[in-house]
């Protein structure tokens, strides 16, 4: 459905590099996220495939569609969820839907099956200007502008950003329900834990993939194993490992401190000793599968 | 006993007929790392414009840093320290020139900026970049000096308003480094995010739902109220029915 190959994109006087030599592919009716923090070249992505801006090198095609070449047809057949509110806020809620339906040469009506589970939530405001409306709902209504034409992909750059985990998981039970009517989404974050939500994910900083794949087939290729300890101070807990001499790496996961030690082997009751001495009371000790965030950080260190 | 540095006794705030903060009550000890949470819309944002001395309420007593809320609004400001997600440092000063605006603005005397500057940028790691323009920087240490600069003054309450929002998740562990630096010398971190699991790097937390505080305690102990596994889901039990949004 979409195919990228070694796609790249320089701005600037100094070329900073913001999409270096990136290249993946998504299969129709996929849910696939672009993980990775702000800078990691996320939106660049998502513009050039969209046809709003032009690649450095490279190529990719949408639907068999050059994303050059054949900017037209991309057009009209992608949706786009930009990461800032795009719509009309001096126009209504209404007005927006109808607005973007005419643009496509369609009506709310004849499409009105894809988004009503989404637009029954806000139809009770639709005489309200989009500028009035809180951030909830406003992105609803952003998602019904970007679906109101029948897309086949659908593009949503950071759609959960800012917003709260209540809105957060609604947001990813309404792209569950896209995904159930076949529309290929392709969706960026950079809330790790929303990774396990998707199909496929590619992992990205500073422009470049760190890795593609399923999220269970990405943490269980994570090299160590790790252990989640915790105590009651947890700053105390990190500067005792950091300061231990087998440690190999450990992080604040929450209440956990996950902690991967030098392959060289390290028994259980080696460490306990060690954080008695360190006057550490360890109220547990487990070993763990990584998270999304373990492989991420561990990347990032590599 | 612990220095308590934070009450509130049923601090309220009326916008016309809609009550942004309903009677919220607690304390904060010197050297907490309070967890101030809700749902878009609760209320945090209002609150914590009263607490930092902006906006004053229309009912409710309030000490900040031993200083009252109604009548010691400028004591309360030279008090504590402030950071938004919204950067308040100047992108066209360089890294040292907005260290001493902002020390200046807080009453540091030249003597105390020529060290305070030398010692901020030594524990960043920024030395070679003191002369660069904050814009060129990096979100991540954007963020990280916008901190430093914040508890320049070495207030007692440092205020931090989604300060990690879109860093790489070791950044934001950086991040949360100087966070325990900070209360480990006292002072006392009062802190809003939508990140769970930095919610459970508080001493305690407390979660905003329509106006009102409706659970406030340890992350573990919340947990264990809450019957949950995940901060997440005490989150979601509590937050999601919310009538208000943003």
């Amino acid at each position: 459905m979409i195919q990228v190959n070694n796609i790249t994109k320089v701005y600037g006087k100094e070329k900073t590099l913001a999409v270096n030599d990136v290249s993946f592919s998504v299969k129709e009716g996929e849910l696939f996220g672009l993980i990775g923090p702000d800078g990691a070249g996320k939106t660049s992505i998502f513009r050039m495939l969209t046809t709003l801006l032009l690649p450095d090198g490279g190529s990719a095609t949408v639907n068999g569609f050059d994303i050059v070449k054949d900017f037209k047809q991309i057009r009209n057949s992608v949706g786009y969820m930009p990461g800032k509110f795009s719509l009309y806020q001096d126009l209504s809620i209404e007005e927006n839907l109808n607005f973007f339906a005419t643009v496509f040469n369609t009506t709310v009506e004849e499409n009105y099956h894809l988004i009503k589970d989404i637009y029954i939530q806000i139809e009770p405001f639709k005489k309200r200007r989009a500028g009035k409306l809180s951030g909830g709902m406003k992105q609803k209504l952003a998602l019904c502008c970007a679906l109101i034409h029948k897309p086949t992909v659908l593009f949503l750059d950071e759609p959960t950003t800012g917003v709260d985990p209540v809105s957060r998981k609604e947001f990813w039970e309404m792209l569950k329900r896209l995904k159930a009517q076949n529309i290929t989404i392709v969706v960026s974050t950079p809330y790790m834990d929303e990774a396990t939500l998707c199909d496929r994910i590619a992992l990205i900083q500073e422009g470049k993939i760190l890795s593609i794949d399923t999220p269970a087939a990405i943490t269980a290729s994570y090299p160590d194993e790790l252990i989640a300890l915790k105590s009651e101070k947890m700053s105390a807990l990190l500067k005792a490992l950091n300061e231990f001499p087998k440690i190999k790496s450990v992080y604040a996961f929450g209440e956990y401190a996950h902690a991967a030690f030098q392959e060289s082997g390290v028994t259980e009751e080696e460490i306990k000793t060690y954080l008695t001495t360190q006057q550490i009371a360890l109220l547990e000790f487990k070993k763990i599968e990584a998270t999304i965030e373990d492989c991420f950080i561990g990347f990032l260190k590599n | 006993m612990q220095e308590i540095v934070i009450k509130t006794n049923k601090l309220t705030k009326r916008f016309g007929d809609f009550i942004a903060a309903d009677q919220i009550t607690f304390d904060v000890s010197k050297g907490e790392i309070f967890g101030f949470l809700g749902a878009n819309g609760a209320g945090k944002t209002t609150a914590m414009r009263m607490l930092c001395g902006l906006s004053l309420p229309s009912s409710g007593e309030a000490t900040i840093a031993g200083f009252d809320i109604y009548k010691q609004t400028e004591e309360i400001k030279k008090n504590i320290g402030y950071m938004s997600q919204k950067f308040s440092l100047y992108e066209d000063l360089t890294i040292l020139e907005n260290i001493r605006f902002f020390g200046g603005i807080y009453g540091l005397s030249n003597a105390q900026l020529k060290y305070k500057s030398e010692e901020l940028l030594t524990e960043l790691g920024l030395e070679k970049e003191a002369k660069k323009l904050v814009g060129s920087l990096p979100l991540g240490w954007k963020q990280k000096l916008s901190f430093s600069v914040a508890i320049i003054h070495e207030p007692k309450i440092v205020f931090l308003d989604e300060p990690t929002g879109g860093v790489d998740p070791l950044t934001r562990r950086q991040f949360w480094d100087l966070i325990y630096k900070a209360s480990d010398k006292g002072i006392t971190i009062f802190v809003t995010t939508h990140y769970m699991d930095e919610a459970e790097y508080c001493n305690r937390i407390s979660i905003m739902v329509d106006g009102k505080i409706e659970a406030l305690d340890s992350p573990a102990n919340l947990k264990k109220i809450f019957q949950s596994e995940s901060m997440d889901d005490v989150f979601y039990q509590l937050a999601r029915g919310a009538k208000r949004s943003d």
